[in-house]
């Protein structure tokens, strides 16, 4: 069960012929699918590219409608390898992933692909993590397109251009026998905007009829000779086919006056809002893109199409290059074009503008003045006074603003079911050490932030265990890594299991398993708990563990037991057993247990059933304010107060009403025998007559003691 | 919109070249920010409007700060505005943040500006985590918020939009919304504001009661006279009032009431040592009676008398050290942290605060208890050794004490974690003679070594006041770093001994007092106690 429910907004796939459409990008994304008549849709779940998956698990009536199967892919390159469907049929297909980690994944199958061909439509989808929010390494997907030859979508961040590119790429994958990269940029993911909708297109061609008619042919398969011949074909056939259709087709598009220009702008179409907004700081275009100087989109960012560069810059003093991040691939292709032509307008680019980095409006008003004033100064007339924060910014007392904002890492939510290991770890850690922790990907990752500070690498997603396998060595501490559940499934059984048993690696391994996929937003997994009508789930992680050959697992059914964590993550450490020691840490992601069982309480309690609510708390007069539990938790509704008492200098801490009860404050102040100062309250809705005949007499001895105390006791209270 | 429009010498474009109303949103992952966009960008659309949002979720959406940027703005013969994807600091007309820091942060990133942007902000404080896992005063000072706020923002609504929400049993986003709404920023009608909540389909009633509370907050009806849009966090900013706790300067460490002997309720067994608080200088009688109340309140009247005695002699040596001059700093600071060193953390004080009255009213109306329903609290417990062999009497305690193997076989039976169900008679009653047994303290082990601490740091504070005033007074505020119980006490424990020993080490020198204060801060702000060891590394060099 994912995060986000896309129940109601799936509808929206179903709008006909020219209906308006109005919502996110990844919809607007599912719907051109729809409308190309795919026959297979998969894909990785992963920021931007979630709620894509999502939307495709919630579509299940629709997409069965049309027949479109929907697969939840292992990993990236399941889902590549997927689009092999394309090689020998006519059959169109998408898959979709967070990149550039997903490619990289993926690059195996898409580089066996791309060289082979395709017959149907191929096409994936890359949501470009690149930029201010990315939670990735900052690479460009480019790279991967120009060294398996796909063709690389990039177009203007407007719902019809997107959708509208989808349509014409998969036309231009069958023109030219090449599968398609669709690059879409985190914020045009999650992008409001509106298109006018087609109907959706059932293939005419089906799944069952390539079944039914099998095909082979050699030449399609990477077999010596036939790669060699396939590399020619690349360079002789499908590139310029797709060169003519690109052109053809004018998937590229021209903006503003094209005659008698001095200079223009090169972008790719993803930039286009931005560098419109930065030219209209400077008085070259308005809110509309009425444009004083030309612009030259390209939606296709390879292959550069060599005429239409060499058409736009012909005449002009200089061009500009306008290309997010590194290397400058489009800009030294342009610089290629122009010389072989002999022609001798300047291109311009890195010169002005940053090589890496986000290229907001800012950024890009700083580029384009900085060009335009080498190149062209008088269309910038007199400059129109600019946005500009800076005098605000050096401010005295925005300056110690700057000391005083604390930062705010994300972290694990309240309730989590990751929190009790780490304050385990936390607590072995007083005992025997500190030792070398390989995080890995997913929400444990924020372990590595305050205040658990635990781990010291990540190397990708499920190679956690992997990349502790350096430290395969006697005698020293051992070596410990976490994975989740979901890195398990994705590759870390056979990458860091499978190969800790075979290399006898001593090390300690902890799996994460908390029944999703609950950092991407809760998808279901292997070794999710819940039913799923779709897919086979309960899947044990422990069995898979067992079966590939670890002979010490512990599994671990509540993760919240602190001690019975820090016991077992003792024993592992200090086991002298040979092999991997394997500790599966099971326990349901409370985001989305709440989600699951809230509304059942809620409904329990308003139809009269006995309910037991639970919250935690801390007596104030009791906690001292050394928030050495916070050191060991750091739950969002564990919180301190500043008491009104001019005795106490530090605040207490304090528990707000979004607890859920989960028990680790409670847990870790009894294992690191903090203080007594955490309780947890029951609070019995509904009570049973017993309930209420027991507590009715309990309340009364006990009334009658605290009476009996509070009048012997000198009254120090100020009235 | 805006007016300091950039008119292009365009043919056919005409008025429209202005630039869109622009909106940030900045908030942390699950408060509401998606909502409040998703309103924003249908409100637009129903004026016929186009609207354009965009965000980050990714990993921000966890706790961490993340920002939601809208974009508004009619067509134009049927062409549809370009859009911009983020906010470009110095050009955002409205930024709404959800929470204060977050305010500040909005600041940093130049996205408020004092020619644009109208600043709504809910001035509550969700801490962040470095604030919290301070082994003491770590919360950020809410002041710089609002200072920076007065000279960027060309308009601010700033008020407790959280509280607000809640009171009237709904969300933050529904007060931003109303904040919104009464901003007139937009050029939208009350009621099409209304129209988007009444379609939002969930909670609608609370939302609106939300709105339109918070819409009265800032355009109080001229009858009423009701608040004014900004109010300084003063309440909500306990951080501006903790900068006290800390001071370079002589202060007593927290802010004092007003003396409280006019309001004496009558117990006439106060009432004696009440009368000896005024011997005390005036600067120190508030702190006095606060202390001495918790002391009374803690052991008996006898303790209280033990207090004032210990009191006088140190407001005796005081005023021989010309305190005076220093608003008698050293005896205020004394009958704060010698209440605090005489109510030290045992068995006995948690028992008896457990089981008292009020205890339980806190709870049942923290919890919301209403009537028919069952309440019953669990403890988490984990007493050891340490605690049951100190309240013993010392004799017995250290005869204990010398075997270790008996000890640690007693401790094998006693420590362990205990669940207790504070409100079944058997755990009460347990709980509740643990709590009586107050007539054990005085003579216990536990007791002996805490007069002896407590001498020794007297002793200390007493002999370095001839010799230098400040520094006599900061050795007394080292016992804020004694605090909690089992382990949590023993750390405290060695933190003090290490500034003890370090500052015995300079204290002859005339800025002890500030390496003292240096101490302390070190000891308070990290848990790790890197940064303190770090400060007495440094010192040993120069020593």
């Amino acid at each position: 069960m994912a995060e986000r429910s896309f129940a109601r907004e799936v509808e929206d796939l179903r709008l006909g012929d020219g209906e308006e459409f109005r919502g996110e990008g990844i919809l607007a994304i599912t719907k051109a699918l729809l409308q190309s008549g795919v026959s297979y849709v998969g894909g990785y779940q992963g920021s931007p590219i979630s709620h894509l998956m999502d939307v495709l698990a919630d579509a299940k009536d629709v997409l069965d409608e049309l027949g479109v199967n929907f697969q939840s892919s292992a990993n990236e390159a399941t889902a590549a390898a997927m689009l092999s469907a394309s090689v020998m049929y006519p059959l169109r297909g998408a898959v979709a992933w967070k990149s550039t980690v997903g490619t990289n994944v993926a690059s195996d199958a898409l580089a066996n692909l791309a060289s082979g061909g395709v017959t149907g439509g191929a096409m994936v989808i890359v949501g470009e993590d690149y930029g201010e929010g990315s939670s990735i390494m900052q690479e460009r997907t480019h790279a991967f397109a120009m060294k398996s030859q796909m063709w690389l979508l990039d177009p203007r961040p407007d719902h019809t251009c997107i959708v509208d590119m989808i349509e014409k790429g998969f036309q231009l994958s069958e023109a030219s026998n090449t599968p398609v990269m669709l690059e879409v940029r985190v914020r045009s993911c999650h992008m409001h905007g509106s298109f006018i909708a087609k109907d959706n297109v059932k293939p005419s061609f089906t799944l069952q009829d390539a079944l039914n008619n099998p095909k082979r042919d050699l030449s399609r398969i990477v077999l010596p000779p036939a790669a060699y011949v396939q590399e020619q074909e690349k360079i002789k056939v499908r590139m310029p086919a797709a060169i003519d259709f690109i052109h053809e087709h004018k998937l590229n598009e021209y903006f503003g006056p094209q005659e008698n220009a001095k200079t223009g702008i090169v972008i790719q179409g993803g930039m286009y809002n931005n560098v419109i907004r930065a030219l209209q700081y400077l008085g070259l275009s308005d809110a509309y893109g009425t444009l004083k100087l030309p612009i030259y989109c390209m939606n296709v960012t390879y292959p550069v199409i060599d005429t239409e560069v060499a058409e736009f810059c012909r005449g002009k003093d200089a061009v500009l290059m306008v290309e997010e991040g590194q290397p400058e691939y489009l800009e030294q292709a342009i610089n290629t074009v122009l010389r072989r032509r002999d022609i001798n307008t300047k291109v311009a680019g890195k010169d002005v503008l940053p090589m890496g980095g986000d290229y907001t409006a800012q950024v890009l008003m700083e580029g384009i003045q900085a060009f335009l004033e080498q190149h062209d100064p008088m269309i910038l007339g007199n400059r129109p006074p600019v946005p500009d924060a800076r005098p605000v910014l050096d401010l005295p007392e925005v300056k110690r603003l700057r000391d005083v904002v604390p930062p705010r890492p994300p972290g694990l939510c309240t309730g989590c079911p990751e929190r009790p290991i780490f304050a385990s770890m936390k607590l072995v850690e007083e005992e025997l050490g500190e030792h070398h922790v390989s995080a890995d990907i997913g929400c444990h990752l924020f372990s590595i932030l305050p205040p658990f500070n635990i781990g010291a690498t990540t190397m990708g997603f499920g190679l956690g265990p992997a990349s502790t396998s350096a430290f395969n060595v006697k005698g020293a501490k051992k070596s410990i890594a976490i994975m989740g559940d979901g890195g398990f499934w994705h590759n870390g059984l056979t990458s860091g299991i499978g190969n800790a048993v075979f290399n006898k690696h001593d090390g300690v391994f902890i799996i994460v398993d908390n029944f999703y996929s609950s950092a991407t937003g809760g998808q279901d997994i292997p070794s999710s708990r819940a039913w799923n009508k779709n897919r086979q789930t309960n899947n044990s992680i422990t069995k898979a563990v067992e079966g590939i050959g670890v002979n010490w697992v512990r599994q671990i059914d509540r993760t919240y037991d602190v001690t019975k964590m820090r016991d077992t993550l003792r024993e592992a450490l200090t086991s002298t057993e040979e092999g991997p020691k394997v500790i599966v840490a099971s326990s349901e992601c409370m985001l989305n247990k709440q989600r699951r069982v809230k509304p059942l309480v809620n409904k329990a309690i308003k139809g009269g059933e006995r309910v037991v609510k639970e919250r935690y708390g801390v007596d104030e007069d009791v906690c001292t304010g050394d928030h050495a539990c916070m050191r060991l938790s750091g739950c969002p509704s564990l919180s301190v107060k500043v008491l009104d008492d001019p005795l106490r200098d530090d605040p207490v801490a304090a528990i707000d009403n979004t607890c859920v009860a989960c028990g680790n404050c409670g847990e870790v102040a009894e294992a690191a025998v903090l203080c007594p100062s955490f309780f947890r309250a029951d609070v019995i809705h509904n009570p049973t007559k017993w309930d209420q005949f027991k507590a009715k007499w309990t309340m009364k001895v006990i009334t009658y003691l605290q009476r009996r105390r509070a009048g012997r006791r000198v009254q120090v209270a100020v009235a | 919109m805006k007016d300091d429009t950039i008119h292009l010498p365009l043919a056919a474009v005409g008025p429209a070249t202005e630039r869109p109303i622009s909106i940030a949103i900045v908030a942390m992952g699950g408060q509401g920010g998606g909502v409040l966009t998703d309103w924003i960008v249908k409100l637009a659309e129903d004026q016929n409007w186009v609207a354009q949002s965009t965000s980050v979720p990714g990993v921000a959406q966890r706790t961490g700060a993340t920002i939601y940027y809208v974009e508004m703005m009619p067509p134009l013969d049927g062409r549809k505005p370009i859009l911009a994807q983020m906010p470009t600091p110095g050009d955002v007309d409205v930024v709404i943040a959800s929470e204060f820091m977050e305010a500040g942060r909005s600041i940093l990133r130049g996205i408020v500006t004092p020619k644009r942007t109208t600043l709504i902000a809910s001035n509550h404080r969700s801490l962040s985590v470095t604030e919290k896992i301070a082994p003491g005063e770590g919360i950020a000072d809410n002041s710089a918020v609002t200072g920076a706020i007065g000279v960027v923002a060309k308009r601010e609504i700033v008020f407790n939009m959280e509280e607000l929400a809640v009171r009237n049993g709904s969300v933050i986003s529904s007060a931003m919304f109303g904040a919104l709404a009464a901003s007139g920023a937009l050029p939208f009608a009350r009621e099409a504001y209304l129209d988007i909540i009444r379609k939002s389909g969930k909670g609608v009633e609370g939302s609106i009661r939300t709105f339109e509370a918070a819409m009265r907050h800032v355009e109080p009806d001229d009858t009423e006279g009701g608040p004014a849009a900004t109010e300084l966090p003063a309440q909500a900013a306990p951080s501006s009032e903790m900068a006290a706790a800390s001071p370079p300067n002589l202060g007593p460490s927290a802010p004092i009431e007003t003396p409280a002997e006019s309001s004496f309720d009558g117990d006439p067994r106060l009432k004696p040592l009440l009368a000896r608080i005024q011997s005390l200088p005036v600067e120190a009688r508030a702190m006095a009676d606060a202390g001495l109340r918790k002391v009374v309140d803690y052991q008996d009247v006898a303790y209280g008398a033990e207090y004032l005695d210990l009191l006088d002699g140190l407001a005796r040596d005081d005023a021989a050290a010309g305190g005076g001059a220093h608003a008698f700093a050293f005896t205020t600071n004394a009958a704060k942290y010698l209440a605090n060193a005489m109510c030290y953390d045992d068995v006995i004080r948690v028992a008896d605060l457990k089981t008292r009255m009020q205890r339980r009213d806190r709870i049942e109306k923290d919890m919301g208890l209403r009537d028919g329903q069952v309440m019953q609290t669990t403890e988490f417990m984990h007493p050891r050794m340490e605690e049951v062999n100190g309240l013993l009497p010392a004799g017995l305690g250290r005869w204990i004490e010398a075997r270790p193997k008996l000890f640690a076989w007693l401790d094998k039976r006693v420590s362990k974690g205990r669940r207790v169900k504070t409100y079944s008679l058997p755990w009460f009653a347990a709980l509740y003679i643990m709590g009586g047994m107050r007539f054990l303290r005085r003579r216990s082990l536990r007791h002996q070594g805490e007069v002896a601490h407590r001498d020794q740091w007297l002793a200390t504070a007493q002999r370095l006041l001839n010799q230098n005033y400040a520094l006599a007074v900061e050795v007394l505020q080292f016992q804020r770093l004694v605090k909690g119980y089992s382990d949590t006490h023993a750390r405290g424990m060695s933190k003090f001994d290490k500034v003890m020993s370090t500052v015995t080490l300079l204290e002859t020198r005339d800025d002890a007092a500030d390496w003292a204060r240096r101490l302390r801060d070190a000891a308070v702000k990290d848990g790790s106690e890197k940064q303190l060891d770090g400060t007495i590394a440094t010192i040993r060099t120069f020593v």
